[in-house]
This record gives structure tokens, sequence and C-alpha cells, in this order.
């Protein structure tokens, strides 16, 4: 109280700091030093400790027991993320299309959308595994399958694509359409022309992030894609991607060595895609101003 | 000629755009069909409120599978929220604009690294360390709540920042203008504008650290027990699943799919929630 009538009074030049605010500015700064130390731990103790075991044999074409070859799943997790892309990017895109461009306010099936495509953004991937096993491997009949894991997965980066596709479409003034209406172009023709290029770098950004997610991902495809370490030869193949096989190898706890490698590799594929990813966004705010 | 286009251009993207509605009826009709008449058989007592896994002699009980995944969501949050909301703090209005350059890509990588990843991390030196220090076998709650709450600490750093970056400057200004120095204008008059956006980044923490599988099967120790202390292995509902699927059949199995609708029930209550604080941080 006194406290506070004193700084009043006195009217310093330089504003009294109270302990509350020097521990407070302490905390925050304790709080984001904790933050990147994780980081950097993290990402430091596994190049550490990874880099130098990294060995030629661990690139062998075909996986054995004995050279645990990465190869194979990292053709296996390329073949993932294509896949999945190619199913969810049409899809996600048509319907932010549909969202931004086709409806009116108030629209109930719109209003539908919406909540369920949050609703899938919330599920957790070991939900979705599951519903991949009884829907796409048991009800299907495909089994343990590239195709049964990649469906799965695309559902699950849908919500992803929707929602920056979505973002995307709606920064692109309405002068733009107003335009095109004008010089006589129908909807869709002002949507493919008109709307969707200057949309296109915030919808590749939603594209890096769901690759960044599908790299990641593992416990929606141990059910979905299974765990056979091989190139498949077929779609209806069981594959093993990066992330599944490193989780396998760390839980057989037989290749120690083999699996700090493979967690290398795995981090440095998803470091290039974050930067790739702020790249784009760099370039996307650059386009904005 | 046109019209046409323009009709199957229409029906298409409103085709594309009702998939969401479609995976998430088939997703809801498949798991409660597979896992409700589990629950029956069992019954919903003995199911949610029994204490004993046993599937080799036919019991059943998630209970203490369920208080592991609340545990091990509150020891996230326990660490988590603290660290998330002072770093949205100093992102939003202590760092300059370079640093901000730097750290917010470095919190997106924290974002972005595989939980096999994180799981691996916590095997090889969170357990050893937590093995030394407290003379146990390492695999526990706290194990778990320390990554589980790494893991969710960029969810609620980004929606937190968010949050607060979205408050008008003019609210800063008038603090100072009353007399507060920075400190007491961000955290008296910033942070409580910014609450229901902070919230809604914790409870997306929440649906992050309860669904998370792969890390957490790898450091929890996954005894099916209630644990006493924070130094006991924990299972929690998603590890219960992924540990016993590969080999399970018949009740057991079902058993395990109702172990995934108790889950997807908790996650849709979390998104309820999550759009309500949302939608009004947004107003």
């Amino acid at each position: 109280m006194s406290d506070t009538a004193k700084a009043t009074v006195a009217a310093p030049r330089k504003p009294h700091r109270k302990t509350s605010s020097i521990i407070l500015n302490a905390l925050v700064h304790l709080a984001i030093f904790l933050t990147v130390a994780v980081l950097l731990i993290v990402v430091g103790y596994i190049l550490i400790m990874g880099i130098p075991n990294l060995r030629p044999e661990l690139f062998a074409f075909e996986y054995n027991s004995d050279n645990v070859s990465m190869f194979p799943s990292l053709v296996d997790t390329l073949l993932a993320v294509l896949l999945t892309l190619v199913i969810a990017v049409p899809l996600g895109v048509m319907a932010a299309i549909f969202l931004v461009e086709y409806t009116t306010r108030g629209n109930k099936f719109v209003k539908i959308v919406r909540l369920t495509a949050e609703t899938l953004a919330g599920i957790p991937s070991i939900v979705y595994g599951l519903f991949g096993m009884l829907f796409f491997v048991v009800f299907l009949g495909w089994g343990l399958s590239l195709l049964a894991g990649c469906l799965t997965l695309a559902i699950m980066v849908l919500p992803t694509v929707m929602r920056t596709t979505e973002e995307a479409l709606r920064a692109v003034p309405d002068s733009y359409r107003e335009g095109s209406f004008g010089l006589g172009a129908g909807r869709l023709r002002t949507v493919l022309s008109v709307v969707l290029p200057p949309a296109m770098p915030g919808i590749l950004g939603g594209i890096i992030l769901s690759i960044g997610r599908i790299v990641g991902e593992s416990a929606a495809l141990i059910f979905t894609a299974g765990s056979v370490a091989s190139i498949p030869d077929s779609v209806f193949g069981s594959v093993r991607t990066m992330s599944v096989h490193m989780y396998v190898l760390a839980s057989e706890g037989l290749h120690i060595d083999a699996t700090y490698a493979t967690a290398v590799v795995l981090l440095v594929i998803v470091l290039l895609i974050n930067a790739l990813a702020s790249f784009v966004a760099k370039r996307l705010t650059r386009n904005e101003e | 000629m046109k019209s046409i286009k323009e009709t199957i251009a229409k029906v298409l993207f409103t085709a594309a755009a009702g998939i969401s509605i479609l995976a998430v009826a088939l997703i809801c009709i498949f798991l409660f069909a597979s896992g409700l008449p589990a629950i029956g058989e069992i019954g919903v007592l003995d199911f949610l409120g029994g204490t004993t896994w046993r599937p080799a002699a036919d019991q059943y009980g998630i209970l203490p599978m369920i208080i592991g995944s609340v545990y091990a969501t509150i020891g996230a949050l326990i660490i988590g929220i603290p660290i998330g909301l002072f770093a949205a703090v100093y992102l939003s209005r202590f760092a300059s604009p370079r640093v901000k350059r730097i750290l917010t890509p470095g919190v997106e990588l924290l974002a972005g690294i595989p939980s096999v990843i994180y799981g691996f991390f916590g095997l090889v030196v969170l357990v050893p360390l937590i093995r030394e220090v407290f003379n146990v076998q390492g695999m526990s709650l706290l194990a778990a709540s320390i990554i589980l709450g790494i893991m969710i600490l960029p969810t609620i750093i980004t929606v937190a920042r968010n949050a607060i970056d979205a408050v008008p400057d003019s609210y800063y200004e008038g603090a100072l203008a009353l007399g507060a120095d920075h400190e007491r204008s961000v955290f008296r008059v910033l942070v409580p504008a910014a609450t229901s956006g902070i919230m809604a980044g914790v409870v997306l923490g929440v649906g992050r650290a309860i669904g998370e599988t792969m890390a957490v099967v790898m450091i929890a120790g996954n005894q099916a027990v209630i644990p006493d202390s924070i130094l006991d292995g924990v299972r929690t509902l998603t590890t219960n699943i992924v540990l016993e699927m590969g080999y399970a059949a018949d009740l057991h199995r079902e058993a395990l799919i109702a172990t995934a609708v108790v889950l997807f029930v908790f996650v849709l209550i979390i998104n309820i929630v999550f759009a309500v604080l949302n939608g009004r941080s947004k107003r």
C-alpha cells in the first residue's frame, strides 16, 4: 500500500520495479530457456549418439535381422507419403473449395462438415489404427497393406489439408472473384483459374504439414500397414515405414546402435520437412506484404 | 454445356466435403459395433470400474488404465502448462522480432519430432536417469509424464501465444499509462484477456497427451495396476490397446476395441470443450 503511494507521489522517472515483476521476468526467461534446452538436448543427443553409428550396411537393399537395414523402410515411407497425398490432397482441396466458394452462410450441411472435420482432427492415432484395422484390413479384406495404411493416414491428414486450404482460399481477396465474374467467367472457371493460383503456397504449406505427420506416424500404421520390412510388390503388400521401423527396433532392444542411427535418419527427414515448411511460410508472408 | 460442367464440379466438391462426415460415421459405426457388445458381455460396471485386467482369466477391468491415462495427463499438464504459458508470454511480448524469427521454427520443430523419437529418447536418457536418482526400475509414471509434458509443450505454446497476440495493443498501452510496468501489464491485463484462448491450448494439450501411444508404451512400464507413486509403472488406455492387439482374440480383442471406445468418448468430450472455448476466444 505504502509502496504504491510512494511511487505515485515521488513519480520517479524510472518506474519502481516490484519484486513480483522481477520474478515474473525471470520465470518467463526460464520457461523459454527450458523449451529451447529440451529441443537442443533431444535433437543433439540423437545426432551425437546416432551419426557415428551410420554404417553402410544399414542402407543395404534387403532387410535382414543381421544388417537391420533401414533402406526398405525409407522406400516404404516414401511410398506411404505419396499414396496418402494422392488420396488426401484432392479430396481435402475439393472439400475446402466447397466450403469457401460454394456455400452460403448458415448452411446446415456446412456446419456438419466443419464439426466432423474438427472431430477427425482430435481423434488419437491409435483409434485411427483400430478403425483402419476393423474396416480396411478385416471388413474389406485387404489384409495388412500399404493401401489400408495409406487410407487410414489419408483420413487422418484430411482435416489438416482442408483447414490450410480453406485459410488460403479465404485469404484471396473477393475483388479477384468479382473481377472474374465481371468478365463473364463461371464459378468453376473462377475457382480454377483465378482463386486457386494465389492460394497455392498456402495449400503447399498444408501438404508439407501433412507429410510431416505421415512420416512421424506409427500407432495408426502398426495394425493397418503392418511391419514387414520390405518393398511391397503392390498396394496390397505390407510395409514398414521409418517410424514403425524405429519403434520395432527400439522395442526389440537388440540393435541399440542401429536404433540410434535410424533415429538420426528419421530426425533429419523431419528437420528437412520443417525447414521446407518454414521456407514456404516465409515466402507466403512476404507475398502478403 | 457450361452448366453441365458446373453441375458436375459442384457435385464433386460437395461429395468431397461429405467425406469427413462419412469418415466420422464409419469410425463410430465400426468402433461401437465391435466394442459395445463386449462392454455388454463384461458388464458396464465390471468393465469401467473393475481393477483387474487379466485376459487369461476373462477379467477385463480397465479402471487402472483410465486412472493411468488421467494421472499421466495430469503429470504432463503440471510440466507443460507453466513452461508453455510462460514461454508463450515470452514469444508474444518479450522477444525481439529477430529472436522470434529464430525461436518460432524451433517450437514448430518440437511439435514435428515423431512420438517414437521422444519415446526412444525417454527410454535411453530419462528412464536410466530416474533409475539412478531414485534407485527404482525407471519405467514409470514420472517418465511418461515428463515426456508427455515435453510433447504437449509446443501445442500449448502455439495456441496460447496466438491468444495473447490477439489481445489488442490498446489493453497493454492502457495498463502502461496507468503506471503498471511491462510485466504487470502483461500478466495482469493481457494474459487474463487471453484466458479462454490459453485454456483452448491446454485442452488441446490434454487431447494430445491422452491420445499419445508410442512414446508412452516405451517408457511407462505398462503394468495394468493402479500406481501408488509416480515412480511406479503405469498403463494407459492407448498403450493397453497397442500392447495386446497384436495377439488378442475373441472377447479379449473386443475388450481392447471397447478400450478404444472409452478413449474415443473421452476425446469427443475434450473436443466439445475445446470447440466451446475456441468459439468464446474468437468472439
